[in-house]
């Protein structure tokens, strides 16, 4: 009989499994310790204008997935307007409609970002360059003096772009640059004279991030496009390249942030508030992307996923069975109840679970000796039990409450059934084989509930479990190979060493 | 002292562990469909019927609660008996009834029931409590052995019985197990009975242990184990290899009493017998297991016997006998 499908199976299983459970770590950033922190932005955009009376239409840009940031959830309140969200080649973007809006009005959007060291930089397409920029006099000549001075000192788009804005900067600015800033803004200017210089550049909108700031507004940025390496960030101000860490791109397709049709006055301001939490917690935030991959329990309803954070656990309580009872040798009484006890301990916390269990099977023990004596049939006896535990259950439910105890009450989380199967079985050991097998079968279903409570309580392995469904195919293969070991159980060392003495 | 000793010793010893037990005999050479020849001991012992084995004398069979009723009909004028249910395991719920009193029962311990207590006990294997999985079952009543008046001095209150284990046909090791005050009359080790390691070839005592230590004698009578012998020990063993050719289980526990008229008899059979014989024996029993598994199948019965009788064969330990052991010589 060949061993090698056996392997193969175990080995396959072994393989799928890592290999998926790193495919999530990688893909979707879920980590493999669940202390671990992520820094979550909160940001709320506030959008105020007067209605006209008429009409009105409120379009705003909105950020993107981007460098550094990745959108968990966003929510808008708007009362009374319709709302779609539109992406087009002007970028992502919030409409808000309504047929008449008279006075003060005040639209919301909310985004939480989270922190990441990369993330897809948006592939964004490239503006033609304007035709036939015409400059007024006396402006003509200090663009193209401004232009030439730049250029002479420059080798390509980039550095042209940082010379530019460094005749703009500081102790730099020029004469010719002091005029043209009369006339014009800074950053729509530095475009222009980009562009004319035949570089592609636009001015893009950024939020700078910093804890509990409140109505904050959007500073300008400039972007250059360089051939080799995509677009490059400019503060207009300082002439400094690249993007700062705490820099949020709020539209960067050099589009208008805000345009409203039918009102007037309008503003845009942003609160923002920056929180660390369980990274578990911002896995369970991101927006799940429906691929056949991403099959995860996090697509599900909350209320299911509780459930299924439990579900998952039964792998590895059973895993502790099979351990200790192969290896280890350890007697139980009944296979796997000793794992339902466990997960009751996990709703009533260790200690009460533990006293409640006692409490229960000894009283029961009791009334289940006074029960053999009426002679009843099986069914009928473990009935009786079942109520005789309901019982037992309700009285310390009752009490406990009295005593001011709330830990008590959750003794009602116990399975009943599988109790009174317990006190039926225990109480069958004691008649036939005595007291002391009642300990020793009684007292390894305890240890084993207990060291299966530990495990499938541990932060970390519900942590696992719960995120990574790999890990049940790994469980899986880990039973299987337990299931075929042929050697000693380690109480089987004790049992037979009077052998090895002589 | 310490109490525990390493995997390498025991593996050295030859020892088979649980695990092993079940994977590597039970799991290759016990087919699952055979179970129920030999976890039904009604089907085991029609079957036995049919193979001319002998077993202890059927008095009839409770099958329904409705005849629970008639239980103490069916034992009426009957010297003792023994209720069992027919797919018990371990020793559970066999119930042994030594001498009837009028309306009492009294048990080997001398422990008394009456009629209520005998309908519970019966009612009580119908509903399940004493079978594997908690089926419905079917108590058996069988005539109380008359065992053998040369064991009276090494058994307490119970009929010692013979394990054999047989594998693929081959008696590979043997003990007797007496019952004790301790294990309440009943023969089984763990709950206290003295197992005593039997030579194949012989049918002499080896060594004894109760509950996994050595021991000389026995703990109730005080009687010294070495001086045990298995009268008519071939046709036993005989008996027990038959077995195979009955059931078709590769790896057979096989559990034999003498009666004092009818000779060897077959109690029960198990398809999951435990691993304290190798206790009993002093020895593993991997090493007699994988010279079996070399041996070619299809040899009758008596040249198994034979076999396992000349490669099997040792001298107590108990007995101050200055012949040197004779080890299994290799096939």
């Amino acid at each position: 009989m060949s061993r090698l499908p056996f392997y193969l199976l175990t080995g396959f299983l072994l393989v799928a499994g890592i290999a998926l459970s790193i495919h999530r770590h990688v893909q979707f950033e879920v980590p493999w310790v669940p202390g671990e922190q992520r820094q979550v932005w909160e940001i709320e955009s506030q959008v105020t204008f007067s209605a006209q009376g008429g009409p009105v239409i409120v379009d705003m840009a909105l950020p993107t997935h981007q460098q550094g940031f990745r959108i968990l959830t966003e929510n808008t309140a708007s009362s009374g307007y319709g709302l779609s969200f539109l992406e087009d080649q002007r970028g992502r973007r919030a409409q808000w409609s309504i047929r008449q809006a008279v006075g003060a009005q005040q639209l919301y959007y909310s985004a939480q970002l989270l922190v990441t060291p990369d993330g897809r930089v948006p592939e964004t397409p490239i503006p033609p360059l304007p035709r036939d920029i015409v400059w007024e006099r006396p402006f003509d000549t200090a663009a193209s003096q401004v232009i030439e001075r730049a250029h002479q000192r420059s080798a390509d788009s980039i550095t042209f772009a940082r010379e530019l804005v460094r005749d703009f900067t500081g102790d730099r600015q020029g004469e010719n640059a002091r005029l043209l800033l009369t006339q014009f803004e800074r950053t729509p200017l530095l475009v222009r004279l980009l562009n004319e210089a035949g570089v592609h550049a636009r001015e893009v909108s950024g939020l700078l991030l910093e804890d509990g700031r409140r109505r904050q507004s959007l500073t300008s940025w400039l972007q250059v496009f360089d051939e080799d390496g995509g677009w490059v960030l400019f503060n207009p101000n300082t002439g400094e390249q690249g993007q700062p860490d705490n820099l949020l791109l709020w539209e960067d397709r050099g589009q208008a942030v805000l345009e409203v049709q039918g009102g007037n006055n309008s503003n845009v301001s942003f609160s923002m508030i920056q929180h660390n939490q369980p990274a578990a917690a911002a896995v369970r935030n991101q927006l799940a992307d429906d691929t056949l991959l991403n099959f995860s329990i996090h697509s599900l309803p909350l209320e299911e996923q509780a459930l299924f954070q439990t579900i998952l656990l039964i792998p590895i309580g059973a895993l502790v069975v099979v351990f200790l009872r192969v290896l280890v040798g350890i007697k139980t009484s009944g296979t796997f109840m000793p794992v339902l006890i466990a997960l009751a301990f996990i709703q009533t916390s260790l200690i009460t679970g533990l006293i409640g269990f006692l409490l229960v099977v000894s009283v029961g023990l009791v009334i289940r000796s006074y029960l053999s004596h009426l002679n009843l049939l099986l069914v009928a006896r473990v009935s009786a039990v079942i109520i005789t535990v309901i019982a037992i259950i309700s009285i310390f439910s009752v009490l406990s409450y009295r005593f001011g105890l709330n830990a008590g009450l959750t003794i009602t989380f116990f399975p009943m059934i599988i109790l009174a199967w317990t006190i039926e079985r225990m109480s069958i050991l004691w008649e036939e084989e005595g007291p002391k097998e009642v300990l020793i079968q009684g007292g390894g279903s305890l240890l084993t509930a207990v060291l299966a409570y530990l495990a499938m309580n541990n932060p970390w392995v519900r942590h696992i479990t719960f995120n990574f469904l790999g890990v049940q195919m790994i469980l899986m293969a880990l039973i299987l190979l337990l299931g075929n070991y042929t050697g000693y159980r380690l109480l089987e060392l004790r049992r037979f060493k009077p052998v090895t003495e002589d | 002292m310490r109490s525990w000793t390493s995997p390498a010793k025991l593996r050295a010893k030859g020892i088979i562990g649980m695990n092993r037990r079940n994977i590597r005999y039970i799991g290759r050479y016990n087919d699952r469909h055979l179970y129920p020849l030999v976890d039904d001991k009604l089907k085991t012992k029609l079957l036995a019927h049919e193979y001319g084995i002998t077993t202890p004398a059927l008095i009839g069979t409770v099958t329904t609660q409705f005849g629970v009723k008639h239980i103490t009909q069916m034992v009426t004028g009957l010297p003792g008996f023994v209720i069992k249910p027919a797919k018990g395991s371990g020793g559970k719920g066999i119930l042994v009834i030594e001498r009837v009193e009028e309306d009492v029962f009294i048990k080997p311990s001398g422990a008394h029931l009456d009629r209520e207590d005998l309908e519970r006990h019966v009612s009580n294997i119908l509903s399940g409590l004493y079978s594997l999985g908690g089926t419905p079952d079917v108590a058996v009543v069988e005539a109380l052995i008359n065992f053998d008046e040369t064991f009276a001095e090494y058994t307490y209150e119970g009929v010692p019985d013979i394990r054999v284990i047989v594998f693929k046909g081959y008696p590979v090791m043997a003990m007797m197990r007496l019952s004790t005050a301790a294990s309440d009359g009943k023969a089984n080790l763990h709950q206290g009975a003295v197992g005593v390691g039997v030579d194949i070839a012989s049918g002499t005592a080896l060594r004894g242990v109760q509950f996994d230590r050595s021991r000389n004698d026995h703990p109730d009578t005080g009687h010294e184990l070495a001086s045990l012998r298995i009268p008519g020990w071939e046709m036993l063993l005989t008996l027990a290899a038959s077995c195979y050719e009955m059931t078709g289980l590769g790896y057979l526990g096989t559990d034999m009493v003498l009666d004092r008229e009818h000779g060897p008899m077959l109690l029960e059979l198990n398809a999951r017998p435990g691993l304290a014989i190798q206790m009993a024996n002093g020895e593993g029993l991997r090493p007699r297991l994988d010279l079996i598994e070399r041996q070619a199948d299809g040899a009758d019965v008596a040249a198994r016997v034979a076999f396992s009788q000349r490669h099997f064969a040792r001298s107590g330990e108990l007995q101050p006998v200055p012949v040197p052991v004779a080890e299994p010589c290799p096939a």
